[in-house]
């Protein structure tokens, strides 16, 4: 298909790459990162953790198997998808297949675009934009179709877990395959009653496959907003969520997590949480210069021999030199050294900066949701 | 040492090489033994290497420690053992061939005995992945899924299995040829219905999960003894299950895989290799069910395979290198990413870009050979393409196959008229087949029901039939920009666009035109890096491909220091590992020299794409086009293209009018030994004679001068390498039918007749020259008469039958030619010699198959000394390579086991696929050496005798009464019996096969009453399917060793009768002196 040169992207440095639009005709603004997955883009544009970017994906055929139709689980939760809407701002890629085949497939990944108002732009060099964003960091951008300005974005100037969270704090229960809002204290009470095991799970833009993973494991998942104060609740083991933007502005969650921190009771975070859980026990983050967007991510489990592939999403980083002296290095990449996971040398916290729900990306090393639920009383 | 050499106390290591490229275990060979051995040097570890492929770089000096040209097999193993005396072994690097080998030696407790530890993976593991049951058994401990066939007796018992696997289900009967009794059912009436005419035809059925038509995945894993486990590289067929994987479009990474799939996958894949506890590399085959996440495991191989050299060549990934690495007991994370430098080994390569390999078929120069595909492997060769779309990869694949094929569209091959039983039962041609059907309006839908091939790939060559008739719609005055960059952006070459767009033929100005024109309008292909990491990290190493899918350059020209060396392309009949490891050489050569050297080859089987080989590396085209692309982006002193055979050499005149600076020999020259006329003229005028010869357009002036200097008549078409379409026609008859397949493969070049000649010796001269005087030269023989191809023929050096008054003119003729076509770099002639007359057949100014022999024979590197004085340094030495104390011996390997139905038979077209060459003490130890290495066996009870002519007769009479001296019984056809009875040997007669009589060959091979075969043809060219043939056939299917030519049969004969396998040299390579 010959396309129209209709499109362009813009950087904040004033480069430009011209391209056609392929989803959502309408010109749109934020942060350009760059992912190196060759499979999952469902997934991955649903991944709340790209909230206010505009991705980037090096691979450069994308929409072989198109997408597949929005099922959902008795949950209420997408079968597929991450989250219940595309979440990022926008999509460049350098070769658009609207022809899609695969037998799970619904529609193709630009009629998905154009329904989720999200546009899109191919036959970019996303090569050279990629080197572009190693050499000079992360960078805003503005794809711009038709010629029809737009007004610059930063998300990492606002607050933008706000957008991604949950608005009320919801059960899940996996015995009864239900889920149940949580309106009242009455509520509260009810679910304390329960007894089987029960997670919090601070929502600062939580993917499905976290919460499948609880579930698949038989865990009660308590969802809260990041905000919430969730000690209302009786657990068994608190877990912060992955999510976008920098840490230092979720600064109710981190206040929770210092207090959680006192007692004993289990801690298991991911992606932000990890840094959440840093910044809560003192130590502190710092923004990487293009971050970690991949599926092949190794990282050493510290004091073992064991390195495990991992799927990252990630632009901010946990400095392992400002840990307090009772917390440890738990994993760390063995490409640049930057820090994967801390854990607490006496109680059971600890938590990872990759993802090991994978979705898209290895399942290697899910079995920490396994030694998160070993370590329940 | 290496600190974890000294901690295992390894020492001395023996890596087993895998012997002459045949069908199935090819070029990659080269590779995965060189990087082992690399990665054993490295460690400061003593290497001995075993592997009579005398043209491989794995086997060059300075690789080994020690180098034996020995045949790979137990008792030579053992042999090198029992002298050598090393600690451990390596079993994974040289193909199947060295892991049947490793397991012998390990199963008959030769290893145990002499104390030596198997490097990698275990012997034990390497059983469970070979032994169907023993896998079977060990994957469903871990609950995988594995292709599984059930052998049932009644019908019963076949529904009940049935139900178990589900429908739809595969019925096989065994023991029943070309697939006899075999069908599909999808429930309990088919079945019972194809069971009842099966048993028909065999007593027990094989029931299996019908997997045709499912997607063929594969994946490379590699684990460590720390268990740390990684996935490298995933593929995808094209062609989907029921095409051998050699005989498939594979694309890398998987194309139409989710992210569930992909990875699913890849976890069953690690817990796989942990659980059967492999160490090192190997690769697991699924098939995957196109309408679910259903799976089975076909296959894992324990080895280096060549899939690992494609996956390795298509991510950048080092495989063998680290894979010998791990044998070490290293872990990934000990390891650098070779590639970044700054990042390590253990992680999965991310690809910013699409691979398409290809395999290249010759599947015409064998008589009475299918065209099918299917799940025997035939190719030969593959190529690999790389692209920022598929179907820019695609189409460069196709045209890297060098059969004529210009990409999807604009093509004059013709194919099968019923299109839609080629898409069904594909044969080689299928790919074009889809296009075309797509021109002839068949819906992808249909062609998808046909070939079961994915729709995702077929809405691709869709783009590419729509663009092209998009174009075709334009003329030369009116290319609009956009369509000419999305023609280029899909893979479309200038010659494609050429012959599309303009309406005269003037091909060669035409596709000048469209490169300036689109050079004008700013469409040129930029370079990209291949980096492993899709450009996270900045890489230090400059591996690299063009697109028309970008905007940028990665890097940057390496200037007026730099030399661009044009590798060897796909590996062919006629073509393979000698012209590798002549780029190779060339470019080590240029190094020492100072230059860059910067390397353009697109086979993934070659040591010359190894990212440790060149400054740079281009896996690209070796088209016009694309040579002037990089000439133009490099700006280098100049292109060698003298070292990679023929396809390079071909471009030769064409660089030259387009201003790019040859080094070497001037084109014109080039050309002029090229160009019969031209050649033959400056014959004439230099007093060397040559056979009469003439060159024709009709049929009638054939004619004439056939009658005129009599039959034989040797047909040729002009620029030839492997003698595509050459023949001997014996009478008129013969002529009319070879000329009209001549005229079939150069329509732009007429056809070249020449006089025949019988009873003559093959002479070949391989030397250097500097601007026309020789520096060095070496002379071998053949030891069959002229009219086996030279790629066929079983050569000499020094030569031990030819007379000095022969060598001596030979020489003072190539002098002569050498100076009046002011060679410089590397040359070849052959020659035919008569009582001391010598005729000179081919000339050709460039390196030729023989140079790793003779180079390694004689111990002087002739690419050293070529490249050296194409560069302009000469050293005038004086060189010996006559007056040697040993005998090399180059013998072909042919695959015709592979090649069902073909008829092996040695003619002026080449047929084998690879070569070997072994040294000895005399010329009788170094040939047996080598005829061991490639396949033969001495007989111990009996040899069949069917000699064909008179002549022959007489001239194995002798060799007749030496079997019987050696006790061996003969067994003879009729005409032979009654000679050898005349003449007082003993013989006992057996009936031809079409005689249906007792006691008949056939029945006498069958029970493996005979275990050699000696059958000479009668003439030069047997077409029918003769007594002879069904000989020399089942001779192959019943794998007994075969002669078809009476020179080689008197050699093999004396030298068994001289030597037993016990008198043989163990001797190494610099042991000769």
């Amino acid at each position: 298909m010959l396309l129209k040169r209709n499109a362009k992207l813009v950087l904040e440095d004033g480069s430009v790459f011209y391209g056609s639009s392929f989803g959502f005709s309408s010109s749109v603004s934020g942060e350009v990162v760059f992912s190196t997955g060759m499979v999952g883009y469902p997934e991955s544009l649903t991944d709340p953790s790209f909230k206010g970017q505009i991705l980037c994906t090096t691979y450069p055929l994308i929409g072989n198997y198109g997408v597949p139709s929005d099922k959902k689980d008795s949950y209420g939760l997408d079968e597929v998808f991450e989250s219940e809407s595309i979440q990022v701002q926008a999509l460049i890629v350098s070769d658009y297949s609207e022809d899609y085949s695969h037998w799970n497939a619904a529609k193709s990944l630009g009629s998905w675009l154009k329904e989720q108002q999200i546009p899109g732009i191919c036959g970019i060099d996303t090569r050279a934009l990629t080197k572009k964003l190693r050499e000079k960091g992360s960078m805003l951008g503005k794809i711009i179709i038709d010629e029809k300005e737009v007004k610059k974005y930063d998300p990492n100037q606002e607050d933008v877990v706000k957008k991604v969270t949950i608005s009320f704090a919801t059960v899940y229960d996996p015995s009864k395959k239900t889920i149940t809002k949580i309106k009242n204290d009455f509520d509260i009470k009810k679910i304390n009653q329960v007894k089987r095991k029960k997670i919090v799970l601070v929502d600062c833009g939580v993917k499905n496959n976290i919460i499948r993973n609880f579930l698949k494991r038989e865990v009660i998942v308590i969802r809260v907003p990041y905000d919430y104060d969730f000690f209302k609740f009786e657990f068994d083991g608190l877990f912060i969520s992955n999510g976008p933007g920098n840490p230092k502005t979720c600064k109710l969650a981190i206040e929770n997590i210092k207090k959680a921190i006192k007692d004993t009771k289990p801690i298991f975070g991911i992606c932000l949480g990890n840094q959440l859980l840093a910044l809560a026990s003192g130590a502190n983050t710092y923004k990487l210069k293009y971050g970690h967007r991949s599926q092949n991510q190794p990282c050493i489990m510290e004091k073992t021999d064991r390195c495990f592939i991992t799927t990252q999403n990630h632009g901010f980083a946990v400095n392992p030199k400002t840990l307090p002296k009772d917390w440890e290095v738990f994993f760390t990449n063995i490409n640049d050294k930057t820090n994967e996971g801390i854990k607490h040398k006496t109680k059971p916290f600890f938590s990872c900066q990759f993802h090991p729900e994978a979705f898209p990306g290895p399942v290697d090393t899910e079995f920490l949701f396994d030694k998160f639920i070993e370590e329940f009383k | 040492m290496g600190k974890l050499a000294v901690k295992h106390k390894i020492k001395k290591a023996l890596v087993i090489g895998s012997g002459a490229l045949s069908i199935g275990q090819g070029g990659e060979f080269d590779y995965s033994g060189s990087q082992c051995l690399k990665a054993l040097k490295e460690e400061g570890i003593k290497t001995i290497l075993i592997n009579p492929n005398i043209a491989t770089i794995q086997s060059s000096k300075g690789m080994a420690d020690k180098i034996y040209f020995l045949p790979v097999t137990p008792y030579f193993v053992e042999k090198i053992i029992k002298k050598e005396k090393p600690d451990s072994i390596m079993l994974a690097f040289g193909g199947q061939t060295a892991l049947n080998c490793g397991v012998e030696l390990h199963d008959s407790g030769i290893l145990k005995k002499h104390k030596i530890k198997v490097l990698g993976t275990q012997v034990e593991t390497i059983k469970d992945t070979e032994d169907r049951e023993l896998f079977i058994k060990r994957l469903s401990e871990i609950d995988v899924k594995v292709a599984e066939s059930k052998a049932v007796k009644t019908i019963k018992e076949g529904l009940k299995i049935a139900k178990k696997i589900k429908y739809p289900i595969m019925a096989r009967a065994a023991y029943a040829l070309g697939g006899k009794g075999s069908g599909v059912a999808h429930n309990d009436d088919e079945l019972k219905e194809l069971l009842a005419k099966s048993f028909a035809y065999s007593p027990q059925i094989l029931i299996e999960k019908y997997l045709g038509g499912w997607k063929e995945i594969e994946y490379e894993v590699v684990r460590d003894s720390k268990d740390n486990c990684i996935t490298v590289c995933n593929m995808e067929n094209f062609d989907p299950m029921g095409i051998h994987t050699g005989e498939s479009i594979v694309i890398a990474p998987s194309q139409t895989l989710t992210n569930s799939e992909y990875h699913k996958l890849r976890e069953i894949a690690i817990r796989v290799i942990r659980h059967l506890g492999i160490v090192g590399e190997c690769n697991i085959q699924y098939a995957l069910d196109p309408e679910s996440e259903d799976y089975r495991v076909i296959e894992v191989n324990a080895r280096l395979s060549r899939s690992s050299a494609l996956a390795s060549k298509a991510t950048g990934y080092p495989l063998a290198f680290i894979a010998a690495k791990l044998g070490l007991g290293y872990s990934l994370t000990d390891l650098d990413n070779s590639i970044t430098k700054t990042t390590k080994a253990c992680f999965e390569p991310a690809l910013d870009y699409v691979v398409v390999k290809i395999p290249r078929w010759d599947l015409e120069k064998f008589r009475h050979v299918s065209q099918k595909i299917g799940s025997e492997m035939k190719s030969v060769g593959e190529v690999m393409a790389i692209g920022r779309k598929f179907e820019e990869a695609l189409q460069k694949a196709l045209r890297m196959l060098g059969t004529g094929i210009h990409g999807i569209t604009c093509n004059s091959i013709s194919l099968n008229k019923n299109l839609g039983s080629e898409l069904k039962n594909p044969t080689d041609k299928r790919i074009l087949a889809v296009a075309e059907s797509m021109k002839k309006n068949y819906s992808i839908e249909k062609i998808h029901s046909l070939s079961k091939i994915d729709k995702w790939f077929l809405h691709k060559i869709k783009n590419i039939v729509d663009t092209e008739k998009l174009l075709s719609r334009c003329n030369e005055k009116n290319i609009p920009k956009e369509l000419l960059r999305h023609a280029k952006q899909l893979g479309f070459s200038d010659f494609q666009i050429a012959r599309l767009v303009f309406k005269n033929k003037k091909y060669d100005e035409n596709v000048i035109k469209v490169r300036t024109t689109r050079k004008k309008q700013g469409i040129i292909p930029y370079v990209k890096q291949i980096d492993t990491l899709a450009a996270e990290y900045p890489a230090k190493t400059n591996y690299l491909y063009m697109t028309y899918n970008g905007s940028r350059d990665d890097i940057k020209g390496s200037g007026h220091n730099s030399v661009i060396v044009l590798g060897s392309g796909v590996y062919r009949i006629g073509s393979s590992v000698e012209f590798d490891w002549c780029c190779v050489n060339a470019v080590l050569a240029s190094k020492k020299l100072k230059y860059n050297t910067i390397m353009i080859n697109y086979n993934p089987e070659t040591v010359s794409t190894d990212y440790d080989i060149c400054s740079k590396l281009y896996f690209e085209e070796m088209s016009l086009e694309r040579v002037l692309d990089i000439y133009e982006k490099e700006l280098p002193h100049g292109v060698m293209l003298a070292f990679g055979g023929q396809i390079p050499n071909n471009l030769a005149m064409k660089l030259h009018r387009n201003h790019v600076k040859i080094l070497g020999t001037n084109p014109l020259n080039i050309d002029n030994a090229e160009d019969r006329h031209k050649f033959s003229k400056l014959c004439d005028d230099l007093d060397v004679d040559q056979p009469a010869w003439t060159e024709v357009t009709t049929v009638n002036a054939a004619e004439r001068f056939a009658e005129k200097v009599s039959y034989p008549i040797l047909i040729r078409p002009s620029y030839v390498l492997s003698g595509a379409a050459m023949a001997v026609a014996s009478d008129k008859k013969d002529l009319d039918k070879y000329l009209e397949k001549a005229a079939e493969v150069s329509k732009e070049h007429p056809v070249v007749l020449s006089k025949f000649i019988t009873g003559a010796k093959e002479i070949e001269m391989d030397a250097v020259a500097y601007q026309g005087d020789v520096l060095i030269y070496a002379v071998s023989e053949h030891i069959e008469n002229a009219g086996i191809h030279s790629g066929d023929a079983t050569m000499v050096l020094p030569p031990q039958f030819t007379y000095l008054e022969t060598i001596r003119k030979v020489k003072e003729t190539a002098k002569k030619l050498s100076k009046a076509l002011q060679i410089t770099g590397p040359f070849n002639m052959q020659f035919i010699a008569k009582e001391n007359e010598i005729k000179v057949i081919e000339c050709n100014l460039r390196s030729s198959r023989s140079f790793p022999f003779v180079s390694k024979v004689t111990k002087h590197n002739f690419i050293d000394i070529a490249t050296k004085a194409m560069l302009g340094s000469v050293k005038k030495e004086q060189y010996n390579t006559i007056d040697l104390d040993y005998v090399g011996v180059k013998a072909p390997q042919f695959s015709f086991s592979r090649l069902q139905g073909a008829d092996p038979i040695s003619g002026v077209e080449m047929a084998s696929t690879g070569e070997v060459a072994c040294l000895g003490k005399d010329v009788n130890d170094a040939f047996l050496k080598a005829l061991l290495s490639v396949g033969y066996k001495i007989p111990q009870k009996s040899v069949l005798l069917s000699t064909g002519p008179i002549k022959n007769k007489a001239y194995l009479l002798d060799s007749a009464k030496k079997l019987k001296e050696m006790d061996l019984d003969i067994f003879a056809t009729k005409g032979t019996y009654e000679f050898l009875k005349k003449n007082g040997v003993k013989a006992k007669k057996l009936f031809w096969p079409l005689e249906k009589k007792e006691p008949n060959i056939l029945s006498y091979l069958k029970s493996g009453k005979i275990d050699l075969v000696i059958n000479i043809p009668k003439n030069f060219e047997e077409l029918e399917l003769n007594n002879d043939y069904l000989i020399r056939r089942k001779a192959v299917d019943f794998n007994i060793p075969l002669i078809t030519n009476a020179q080689n049969a008197k050699m093999f004969i004396e030298s068994i009768s001289k030597l037993s396998v016990d008198d043989l040299e163990i001797k190494d390579w610099e042991s000769y002196e």
